[in-house]
């Protein structure tokens, strides 16, 4: 089962280096900030992954504070790209 | 033994969608299609692969973490998405036409 995990990772890094050609060369801020936000969701599961392919489940504390900090700096992103402003 | 199967049977699902939202992300053509792609198949193919290790685990503490951590991501990653694109709208980011081509 830990080879299933360790095939798991390998991909998922993969199509992270996929998102990254639309962080470096997508036309426009928010082609960026999209692609930023799906590298984060692959990485809290890639997080939970290694968590396994390891043994230690501590992983999984990193991968919870990792989804809320995700979470706020999307949103601050968006709130600042569609007012021009964080007030 | 068919907890395992299982297990691999979700876990590949979920790695299927994990795969076709970067490519929407890189073939679509304009940021509303690409948020289409990118927002659904990510929330759906986290979803899979986060229930394959649960079933693999068990009933235990981790298991449940790993629950919470779906839950928390099915309501955020959808909030997510739909700021940016209202965020877009009201920048005026212009839509694609069929017209234009690629």
């Amino acid at each position: 089962m830990i080879s299933v995990f360790w095939a798991v990772g390998v991909v998922l890094i993969v199509t992270i280096f996929l998102c990254l050609y639309r962080v470096l060369r997508g036309p426009g801020v928010f082609n960026k900030a999209i692609a930023v936000n799906l590298i984060g969701t692959k990485t809290i599961v890639l997080l939970v992954i290694i968590g396994y392919i390891y043994q230690r489940p501590i992983f999984l504390d990193i991968a919870l504070v990792y989804a809320m900090v995700n979470f706020g700096a999307s949103i601050a992103i968006a709130k600042y790209l569609k007012r021009g402003t964080l007030a | 033994m068919i907890f395992d199967a299982v297990s691999i049977v979700l876990i590949s699902a979920g790695l299927f969608f994990m795969i076709v939202g970067p490519i929407g992300l890189l073939r679509l053509p304009d940021f509303y299609t690409r948020i289409h792609a990118a927002g659904k198949c990510d929330t759906l193919g986290q979803g899979l692969i986060l229930l394959g290790a649960i079933v693999h685990e068990g009933f235990t503490l981790t298991a449940v973490k790993i629950a919470f951590l779906i839950a928390f991501i099915m309501i955020t990653n959808p909030t997510m998405t739909h700021t940016l694109a209202n965020a877009a709208y009201e920048a005026g980011v212009p839509a694609w036409r069929k017209e234009e081509g690629r």
